[in-house]
């Protein structure tokens, strides 16, 4: 299946290929969950298989969307759905510096990534697929234990954003086959207003507070998953149609359904 | 009373009412001009921006007998400074600089806070103000994406001095690259009329390289939480208040101190290295306490501390929790100039022989005085030198010569010594004060002369002359004889 599908991508018969990457899913604890245990601890949840694209979403792929959908280009898109930078790093409608093609594209909202994951038959990945598939080092599908793959994403939260992205192939790929989930950008989730506030929902539940102060430690499954905390937090600062310089997304595909999720 | 009785309409509105009326601030949506005035107990008049400063500057007292209508406009910024000489570390910042910068306001005022957190940012920020009275003091609804500006507004009901933060998960990362600064809500009343303001803010960093370790050094989660840090700090760095950077005073003038702790983690045992703290705002609130020698400052806390400059001399802050100041880089100096005052301080007026037992000649009971050793080489030199130099350097110069920038000068390839190692021993049996350039940098410190032989002097000058760089060599005690004054 993955070999035929990069045939696809080689030869140019689908569109920039999605690239999907087979993961058989299982059982993890999340961070953060609206499904929580006796003491609000998030109980561990059951990812169903899923196909999540190999690298983030280019700037070439993103042009073959908006050449193919009008509607997403940057003077005709509808405001309600992005801020005023979307795409801000183009030059014009259809146009931008050749040095960008294979870098993922960046100042996007979360309406347009939808909408390119649906134009291509996918959808975006949920918090639960993208942490379950974020957990795998470069050797280990479960990478929680490796201090030093933990430190190496901590330290690019660390750093302040850069502008001049690496091509999505020149990053660091992990034990499935999937490029650069750490360490380029933020991506874009199909639920990231899920676990908490944003806007209006902020007085929603108590896990609005959970990212604040010490009220976070009591509601996470694991204190000292402080890279997993800033996911958190920086997904629930946002609103759908922000743009910003460091927010990419991948498509993905399957029943995203968990066992013992609300939906 | 039952259950149905207190859900009654009735009952629920009364309550509603009651919760209207304690409502200190405006309600959501009404940010405009005239309905603050329910704010504080005096009506507000007008509306200004905030001054901010960055430390050690504080904005000037505000003059204004009413309350008003202050915007604050905030910037958070992530950025690589100097944390100490040659080590770099990537700051989130408040304003641009660690600590963040400095506001001032007016008991009763109404706050338009805008936080705008830069595009560039990683992560998003929001701010927790001790000064807020409200859920998170403001960190639900300051909460920023990278490339965004939030606003909300606050009455400033309790006067005081206060810590602000970010409040962002992980929090504690938050604080420890720097994210704190500090809030005056001036009385209304004012505070008594001083002639110099200081901003000081201590707080503690947590390296991947321990202290002194060149290059970018990132974050070190695990000595965050066992609370080793490598660096505490005044200002944001090693020798933000020190040498160059020292604060000026002149004698007879009054000085006020904002003093703030950031944290994360360690409480502040702040002194001020010859002086008394007339008085002391303790714990950044209304009590006064006088003559205070040391004051706690605890994490997430302040003090105002105020005292008179009587004598010329650098008078040098630190955290009494004396390693930190010595080892770690909380050393900061007000240097004071102006008359001596021999009716306050009168320097050294005698250097005297002591004998513990009483003046007359002792002897020890089998007749023979135990003798200092006597190098015999150059080897022995070196031997003897480095249990000296253990004994007297390195409390200032540190173990390996570094020295601490701006305060104590380096042994370390030291071009200064190198150039003429009796200069190194005339400061030990002579003492050193004023001006010195070593390795490019410009001391302006007092070296106390050491109570030393000829001997121990050349040993240890000739240890330190074959270590830590130096370019080797002998000194003798013949040399020290002829530069001892």
């Amino acid at each position: 299946m993955r070999a035929w599908l990069w045939l696809l991508c080689l030869t140019g018969l689908a569109w920039s290929a999605p690239g999907l990457i087979e993961v058989k899913g299982g059982r993890f604890t999340p961070l953060y969950s609206l499904e929580q245990g006796p003491n609000q601890q998030p109980r561990s949840v059951v990812v169903k298989p899923f196909q999540i694209q190999s690298k983030a979403v280019t700037n070439q792929d993103y042009l073959e969307f908006v050449t193919e959908n009008p509607q997403w280009r940057r003077s005709r898109v509808a405001t309600v759905f992005v801020e005023s930078n979307y795409l801000k790093h183009w030059q014009s409608d259809l146009a931008f510096e050749p040095g960008l093609a294979h870098r993922p594209v960046v100042f996007v909202s979360w309406f347009a990534a939808r909408a390119y994951c649906q134009a291509r038959g996918l959808r975006l990945p949920t918090i639960l697929e993208w942490e379950f598939v974020g957990l795998a080092s470069e050797r280990h599908e479960d990478g929680q234990a490796d201090r030093d793959f933990q430190k190496r994403i901590l330290d690019w939260y660390s750093r302040p954003a850069r502008l001049d992205l690496p091509e999505v192939s020149d990053t660091f790929r992990n034990v499935y086959g999937v490029y650069g989930l750490h360490g380029v950008i933020w991506e874009w989730v199909d639920d990231f207003q899920s676990v908490m506030l944003s806007g209006e929902g902020r007085e929603g539940g108590g896990l609005d507070r959970a990212l604040y102060c010490a009220a976070g430690v009591s509601g996470s499954a694991n204190p000292q998953d402080y890279a997993g905390y800033m996911r958190y937090a920086f997904r629930s600062s946002l609103q759908g149609r922000y743009c910003l310089a460091n927010l990419g997304f991948r498509c993905a595909q399957g029943d995203p359904s968990t066992k013992g999720r609300r939906r | 009373m039952s259950q149905d009785r207190l859900l009654s309409p009735q009952w629920l509105s009364i309550a509603l009412g009651l919760l209207l009326i304690g409502c200190a601030g405006p309600k959501p949506g009404e940010t405009g001009t005239d309905t603050p005035a329910k704010a504080g107990s005096s009506a507000i008049q007008g509306e200004e921006v905030a001054v901010l400063t960055d430390a050690p500057n504080v904005p000037p007292p505000i003059e204004r007998k009413h309350a008003t209508k202050v915007i604050v406009n905030l910037e958070v910024k992530e950025a690589e400074a100097e944390l100490a000489d040659g080590v770099k570390y990537t700051f989130w910042t408040f304003g641009g600089k660690v600590p963040g910068k400095f506001i001032r306001i007016r008991e009763g005022d109404f706050v338009e806070f805008h936080l705008a957190n830069h595009p560039s940012s990683k992560m998003p920020h929001n701010i927790d103000l001790h000064a807020v009275t409200g859920p998170g003091g403001g960190a639900h609804a300051s909460f920023t994406a990278p490339g965004h500006e939030t606003t909300f507004s606050f009455a400033a009901i309790n006067p005081g001095l206060y810590v602000y933060h970010c409040a962002t998960a992980p929090v504690g990362m938050h604080i420890a690259n720097g994210m704190y600064g500090l809030i005056l809500v001036e009385p209304k009343e004012g505070l008594p009329k001083v002639d110099r303001e200081f901003y000081v803010m201590q707080s503690e960093f947590y390296t991947r390289g321990d202290y002194g370790r060149r290059g970018l050094q990132p974050f070190s989660m695990e000595k965050a939480i066992q609370e080793k840090a490598d660096y505490v700090v005044f200002n944001g760095s090693v020798g933000a208040m020190a040498g160059d950077n020292a604060v000026q005073a002149k004698v007879g003038e009054t000085v006020r101190l904002f003093v703030g702790n950031g944290g994360p983690n360690l409480v502040s045992s702040f002194h001020v290295i010859g002086e008394i703290f007339d008085t002391v705002y303790s714990e950044g609130g209304t009590t006064k306490n006088h003559h205070v020698q040391t004051t706690l400052v605890p994490a997430g806390g302040s003090a105002i501390t105020e005292f008179k400059v009587e004598v010329p001399g650098s008078l040098i802050l630190v955290d009494h929790s004396i390693f930190r100041a010595f080892n770690k880089g909380a050393i900061g100096m007000i240097k004071v100039e102006g008359e001596e005052n021999k009716d306050i301080y009168s320097g050294k007026l005698n250097d005297a022989v002591y004998h513990g037992e009483g003046g007359a000649i002792q002897s020890m009971p089998d007749g023979k005085a135990p003798t200092a050793p006597v190098a015999k080489s150059k080897e022995d030199r070196i031997r003897l030198g480095q249990a000296l130099f253990k004994q007297h350097c390195v409390a200032c110069h540190l173990d390996a010569g570094q020295g601490i920038p701006n305060v104590f000068p380096p042994l370390a390839k030291s071009d200064y010594l190198n150039a003429d190692p009796l200069r190194g021993a005339s400061a030990v049996v002579n003492g050193l004060s004023g001006k010195v350039t070593v390795n490019g940098a410009v001391y302006d410190s007092v070296m106390p002369k050491l109570q030393v032989s000829d001997e121990e002097a050349a040993n240890v000058i000739t240890y330190v002359l074959n270590n830590f760089g130096n370019k080797g060599g002998e000194v003798t005690p013949e040399q020290v004889k002829k530069v001892r004054k």
